[in-house]
């Protein structure tokens, strides 16, 4: 078990390409912390960092009270599930779980022990003589997770563990993860590009967008007050609506197109301005603001409605039993729900 | 190299070592000697030699007996690819074709890879033998008065026969597993779209089979100039005479036969920079082979 | 309308006996090529059944004699050459030693080098790569001569290891074995790194397991490669107990054209022996082989 603490961590690849901008945070001791953004965004490069598979250029890297910027990857003490599983084809899955503690010296008595506990716990006891390649695509990730428990790590490290997995079993393993990760109380960072598992999973979500971190929060802090408007869209499906709009000096909120919204502007800004909307965060039905809706999406739960806000493209959701249809419906903004962001670099106000 | 790679420093020199010396020693070596003796006459009776400049090549640019192996080898490289690319194109097409058998045929037409061309000289040799050979017999059913050995045309047409034989094997292998290749999908789309199968497989299939084709013209070119040694050492009975012979066996005529170690090494260099002309080429195109797919 | 439906109607039947005419057809060309293929080799199996009197007067057969046996007894154990030092054992046990000993060697060399050229992150290993990849631009008929001459030099005439080495110093062993190694997942030597294994361990628990049957194929390919080597044992080896089947075959062919009668039924079994393990080999191991070839020359 450990605390990770990244302080100033830099990457700039050999041919100048800067992957992570400066960074700095602490990862708690026992926490789940997701790494999520858009492919590129420097996330696995980070985790890459943290697990020593890629050098560091700047900064220090602590895990528990140990710099490992040069320690092996082996000598860390962390365990790593990979994407695509990187299981050793030609091992079973007993031995593919008891490589690692067999390259520690570990005695054969143990290692078969651990190994055994280990697929207990993950419901693999009947496969420990297969081969990877006789598993199914669920069977394959639990293996992964096996070499990862048993070797007792202070830090599990998640690389889009579950992206090669249909649906229905994502779900599924998202949950097995993240109960076994509270029953083992082991410190994990988790890479992904999925929003969902992002806010189900994580204790903690560190945003990035091109090799910045946008914001550190929890899942809620996240959703209820992202940093800028790159969170804002990312975070959350249906993504949140965001309007170019004027606070004029007398604290009125108008659309570029002339509509003026019915919100209280932000007190220390005028100008142009950006003002996003949770479509959740709407009424239909009530209140003067007409929303123009073009096309009505059925999620089953909840009905989502396209159409435009004062000439701009806006999305309202709305619960399954709601009647809707296409025409124009006066709308009504939930009070406190609105987000003001800076026109010039997209962050919050 | 990989993302990921180890960074022990003296390790992957230790692995390098042993084959860096190989080729040093028996590559770089011999290749540099053979540039630098190429300007050099050598004595024959083995007592020094003396520099003489480029006289070594322009003796082979206006040597007649030069040219006439040079032609040989010529026409020889290019009927040896062409039949034996197309008999083979034929065969691997017909071997896709049929579902009854196909493991048969396969094994069938290709075991003749495994032979040794001085051996397959040698079968040739027996059946184009003087008086009871049965292909000797076969031609002159025809009125063709067949002389392996004394007659230039007809110990030229056995050698060809002989490579062919040869060679079909390679080309079927790869030209088979380039039609196997072709995703079912896309021979359907053509089921569809034409009912012609002549017209599929000029239009759909060969384009397919296109960039196969192309890198075993490189391979069989390759096989006709080199490979082909010990086919036309045997088929000539270690008697040079008036036969007709490739590049690469005057090449070893010269040198080992002849002595004359500075024409010879000419040769090899005029042949190096032929090789590395077509090696330029078949880069090029194995590039865009892995474009292509 | 009326003509879509008869067109459909009539065009089944001849189109099914178009098809079954194409099979037929696709088959006797098949058999064709197969019986091309196999016919010299009946002829001489079968030839070398007689005596070498009536092969002399009758030429090659296609039914069998009764001298199978003892021909291929007397090609094997009956002492031949200038020297009557040497039989065939010995030039079939040289032939097994040149294709075996090749074939492992080129395997272990250019694993060796393919690895260190693609698992290491080395200063000059674009130029290892060069220097050794240059080699697939000449073969060694180009360059007979003066490898010879540096062999001479290097006191190798004659030996075991002068038969061989030269013929290793070319890349195709080692650019197979990159193309393999470029294609094996990344995540594979992280996750091997993870579990602390260093680049020996990693190398034998998992790449070379993992290559098996990349070697099987490469060692087909070049245990063939090695056996039927012709010019360079040729010219490497003047002692006959060091002469391979293939590298006798010239003998077998000098024999032939010289003696009154010539032994040509012993001649035939001595190269029917030639070909044997390379074609049983080929044929038994057909699978590995063929993706061998194929896929490594990609």
């Amino acid at each position: 078990m450990a605390q990770v603490a990244l302080e100033g961590i830099h990457k700039v690849y050999p041919n100048g390409f800067e992957a992570v901008q400066t960074c700095s945070f602490v990862i708690q001791d026992g926490e789940f912390v997701v790494l999520v953004g858009p492919s590129g965004c420097g996330k696995s490069t980070l985790l890459r960092m943290i697990a020593g598979l890629e050098d560091i250029t700047e900064g220090t890297l602590r895990i528990g009270d140990r710099v490992v910027n040069d320690v092996d990857p082996a000598d860390r003490n962390i365990a790593m599930v990979f994407q695509n599983y990187a299981l050793y084809p030609h091992m079973t899955v007993a031995k593919n779980m008891g490589y690692g503690l067999k390259n520690r010296g570990i005695s054969k008595t143990e290692i078969d022990a651990k190994v055994q506990e280990a697929a207990k716990m993950l419901n693999l006891t009947d496969y420990l003589d297969r081969r990877p390649s006789q598993l199914s695509g669920g069977q394959r990730q639990r293996v992964a997770m096996g070499r990862a428990i048993v070797r007792q790590p202070d830090l599990f490290l998640f690389d889009e563990p579950l992206s090669n997995l249909d649906a229905k079993l994502r779900n599924q393993m998202r949950i097995e993860v993240r109960a076994l990760q509270r029953r083992l109380g082991t410190t994990a960072v988790y890479v992904t590009h999925d929003q969902v598992e992002a806010m189900t999973m994580a204790d903690r979500i560190i945003v990035l967008n091109g090799g910045r971190i946008e914001q550190i929060g929890t899942p809620k802090e996240i959703y209820s007050t992202p940093a800028s408007t790159f969170v804002a869209s990312f975070m959350g499906a249906p993504p949140m609506n965001v309007l170019n709009a004027t606070v004029s000096s007398d604290k009125h909120v108008t659309l570029d197109e002339g509509l003026e919204l019915p919100v209280a502007a932000p007190a220390a800004s005028s100008g142009p301005i950006l003002v996003g909307i949770r479509p959740e965060d709407l009424t239909l039905g009530e209140g003067t603001t007409p929303f123009d809706v073009q096309i009505v999406e059925e999620l089953g739960a909840q009905r989502l409605l396209h159409g435009t806000l004062g000439g701009q493209a806006f999305s309202v959701s709305v619960n399954k039993d709601h009647e809707a249809g296409t025409g124009t419906i006066p709308v009504s903004i939930t009070p406190g729900a609105v987000h003001f962001f800076s026109r010039e670099d997209g962050f919050r106000i | 190299m990989k993302r990921a790679g180890f960074t022990n420093p003296w390790l992957p020199i230790l692995l390098l070592v042993p084959q860096l010396s190989i080729i040093v020693v028996f590559f770089y070596w011999p290749a540099a000697w053979a540039i630098q003796s190429s300007f050099y006459l050598q004595d024959p009776f083995g007592f020094g030699s003396t520099f003489v400049g480029a006289e070594n090549y322009t003796d082979i640019a206006q040597s007649i007996e030069y040219r006439k192996v040079a032609w040989f080898t010529v026409y020889f490289t290019a009927i040896v690819t062409f039949l034996s690319l197309s008999i083979a194109l034929l065969l691997a097409v017909k071997a896709d074709n049929v579902l009854r058998g196909a493991k048969t045929y396969r094994t069938l037409l290709m075991w003749v890879y495994a032979i040794a061309p001085p051996v397959a000289g040698f079968l040739g040799i027996m059946f184009f033998d003087q008086s009871h050979g049965p292909l000797t017999r076969f031609f002159g059913f025809f009125g063709w008065d067949f002389k392996l050995g004394v007659d230039y045309f007809d110990t030229a047409t056995a050698m060809i026969i002989v490579a062919v034989w040869k060679q079909i094997p390679v080309n079927f292998i790869f030209f088979l597993s380039g039609l196997q290749s072709i995703p079912r999908s896309v021979r359907e789309a053509a089921l569809i779209d034409n009912n012609s199968g002549f017209r599929r497989f000029w239009d759909v299939t060969f384009p397919l089979l296109a960039p196969t084709a192309f890198f075993l013209l490189i391979i069989n070119i390759t096989y006709a100039m080199f490979d082909t040694f010990g086919i036309i050492d045997t088929m000539m009975k270690g008697e040079p005479g008036a036969n007709p012979m490739t590049l690469v066996y005057k090449v070893y005529l010269d040198g080992f036969r002849g002595n004359d170690l500075g024409g010879s090494s000419a040769q090899s260099v005029v042949l190096m920079v032929l090789v590395l002309v077509l090696t330029i080429f078949q880069f090029r195109l194995i590039e865009r082979r892995i474009h292509y797919t | 309308m009326a003509d879509l439906t008869q067109t459909q109607i009539a065009q089944p039947t001849p189109s099914r006996l178009r098809f079954k005419w194409n099979t037929i057809f696709d088959h006797l060309i098949l058999i064709a090529g197969s019986l091309l293929m196999l016919m010299p080799l009946v002829y001489a199996f079968i030839t070398a059944s007689y005596d070498p009197v009536t092969i002399h007067r009758e030429g090659l057969a296609l039914t069998f004699g009764d001298e199978l046996g003892s021909n291929f007894e007397k090609a094997l154990f009956e002492k031949g050459g200038f020297t009557k030092t040497v039989d065939g054992m010995v030039m079939l046990k040289n032939s097994f030693i040149l294709g075996i000993g090749f074939a492992v060697g080129k395997i272990i060399i250019s694993m060796m080098a393919a690895y260190a050229i693609v698992y290491f992150r080395l200063r000059f290993a674009t130029f290892a790569f060069w220097i050794i990849f240059t080699t697939l631009l000449l073969p060694l008929e180009v360059r007979i001569l003066p490898s010879y001459e540096a062999i001479q030099r290097l006191g190798m005439a004659n030996t075991y290891s002068g038969l061989i080495v030269p013929l290793i110093a070319s890349a195709t062993g080692t650019f197979f074995f990159r193309q393999f190694f470029r294609a094996v997942p990344e995540e594979l030597v992280e996750a091997a790194r993870i579990d602390g294994a260093g680049p020996v361990k990693f190398f034998i628990d998992i790449l070379v397991p993992l290559s098996r049957t990349m070697i099987a194929a490469i060692f087909i390919i070049m245990f063939v490669f090695g056996w039927n080597q012709y010019l360079w044992p040729t010219l490497i080896t003047t002692d006959e107990s060091l002469f391979t089947l293939v590298r006798g075959i010239k003998q077998i062919v000098l024999t032939y054209s010289d003696a009154a009668i010539p032994e040509h039924g012993q001649a035939l079994a001595l190269a029917i022996v030639a070909m044997l393990p390379p074609v049983l080999i080929v044929i038994f191991f057909q699978s590995w082989f063929v993706k061998g070839l194929t896929e490594s020359d990609k």
